[in-house]
């Protein structure tokens, strides 16, 4: 299995993808308390969530409340800065795989592809103007541990014009990557 | 709910408060953080990880974040597993051995290798591994390397658990369930920070 594997060496926006180091469940194995575990059933075809469906009740409930978190725009922060701070959230951590997938989310939403690929290549120091650096900071302050989310993270944001339920989206995308990116980083690796 | 939402006991959040307010905007969120805590810790089958396994993983992920409302709820959920009682001071002890702060590791040998950065390796000290016996001892290894060092997880992680004892299954919800304990902790700390602001 190993030999087939690429692994990129830096951050990149491309399509990766990921092989596991530990047996999914087999297609075939799958019964109807795996499907409601796997929320969408196009998930079958993934590695990924046929080795998490293993726990299909976890899987289920850490499947919705992703959806929510990041799907659900009727009101709050836009899903590009959604995506942003799940972006950073990655990139701090050290998640390629993550950090591909949601670094091209944010920038199909932003379209501000140049500077989220900034984040990405500098790191999440890097100036991407008050309002984004406002929510990397944020972010990054959450994924560190001890964590370091403090009163100057709620004034920043606000300074850069977030309200209170905004700012909860964004505790709530980066705090959700914490869990994401622990999954991804230790059940496989990513492959070009 | 049957149950009290443990994000909101944990962040302090009252009925009708502005944060019960916002957070109701996103209930399938919040319900299904709730149901992701139910079913790490008061799941529909236990063989592969035990209840009391769970609760010691998580006295040990929470209290390695520092002392917080979070750890002080897991601290006290172990002691309160009847078959706990040997298992809580050792837990305690290990706590403090591995406390540091991340997240830090290596990267892919290329352009990245600039920003690795080295620290702990924790291993479970010697005197505690009868008490906590093999499967604890490997999952409070993997634990560790979840909270601070994710990045330098690697296939032989994997293997050390399966030789631990662990099955894959275990393995998955054991993951999960460090993974899910990441979350909650900075939901929890975001919210609270939020509120001490307005208060």
């Amino acid at each position: 299995m190993s030999a087939a594997v690429n692994p990129p060496v830096v951050f990149t926006q491309d399509e990766l993808g990921w092989v596991s180091w530990i047996d999914p469940l087999p297609e075939a194995e799958l019964t109807e308390r795996h499907y409601a575990g796997l929320v969408d059933r196009a998930r079958a075809k993934s590695d990924y969530f046929r080795l998490l469906v293993r726990d299909p009740e976890v899987l289920e409930a850490r499947t919705k409340t992703d959806k929510d978190i990041f799907y659900n725009v009727a009101d709050g922060l836009p899903r590009a800065e959604r995506e942003l701070s799940a972006a950073a959230t990655s990139r701090y951590n050290g998640c390629i795989y993550c950090a591909s997938v949601h670094a091209r989310f944010a920038s199909t939403y932003s379209k501000r592809r140049k500077d989220v690929q900034r984040l990405l290549d500098e790191g999440v120091g890097a100036d991407l103007g008050e309002r984004w650096n406002a929510i990397v900071k944020a972010s990054v302050a959450l994924a560190a541990t001890p964590i370091a989310f403090g009163p100057d993270n709620i004034a920043e944001l606000r300074r850069a014009g977030l309200d209170d339920a905004e700012i909860v989206d964004v505790i709530n995308g980066a705090s959700f990557f914490n869990w994401a990116n622990r999954l991804m980083l230790s059940f496989g690796e990513p492959s070009k | 709910m049957a149950t009290t939402d443990i994000i909101d006991t944990l962040a302090g959040i009252k009925p009708s408060s502005a944060l019960d307010v916002i957070r109701a905007h996103r209930l399938q969120a919040r319900e299904n953080a709730q149901a992701s805590y139910l079913s790490l810790f008061e799941p529909i089958d236990a063989s592969d990880f035990s209840l009391v396994e769970r609760a010691a993983v998580a006295a040990f992920v929470t209290g390695l974040h520092g002392e917080s409302p979070v750890a002080a709820f897991y601290r006290e959920k172990l002691a309160a597993n009847a078959e706990a009682a040997a298992l809580v001071e050792a837990i305690e002890v290990e706590i403090e051995r591995g406390k540091t702060s991340g997240p830090y590791g290596a990267y892919p040998a290329g352009p990245l290798s600039i920003e690795n950065k080295a620290g702990l390796i924790f291993r479970v000290g010697a005197e505690r591994k009868a008490t906590l016996g093999p499967r604890l001892v490997a999952a409070l290894e993997h634990a560790h390397l979840l909270v601070f060092r994710p990045r330098d997880a690697a296939s032989a992680d994997m293997k050390a658990l399966l030789d631990a004892g662990w099955s894959t299954t275990g393995i998955v919800t054991l993951s999960q369930l460090i993974a899910f304990l990441s979350f909650q902790l900075r939901v929890v700390s975001g919210l609270r920070t939020l509120a001490a602001v307005n208060a």
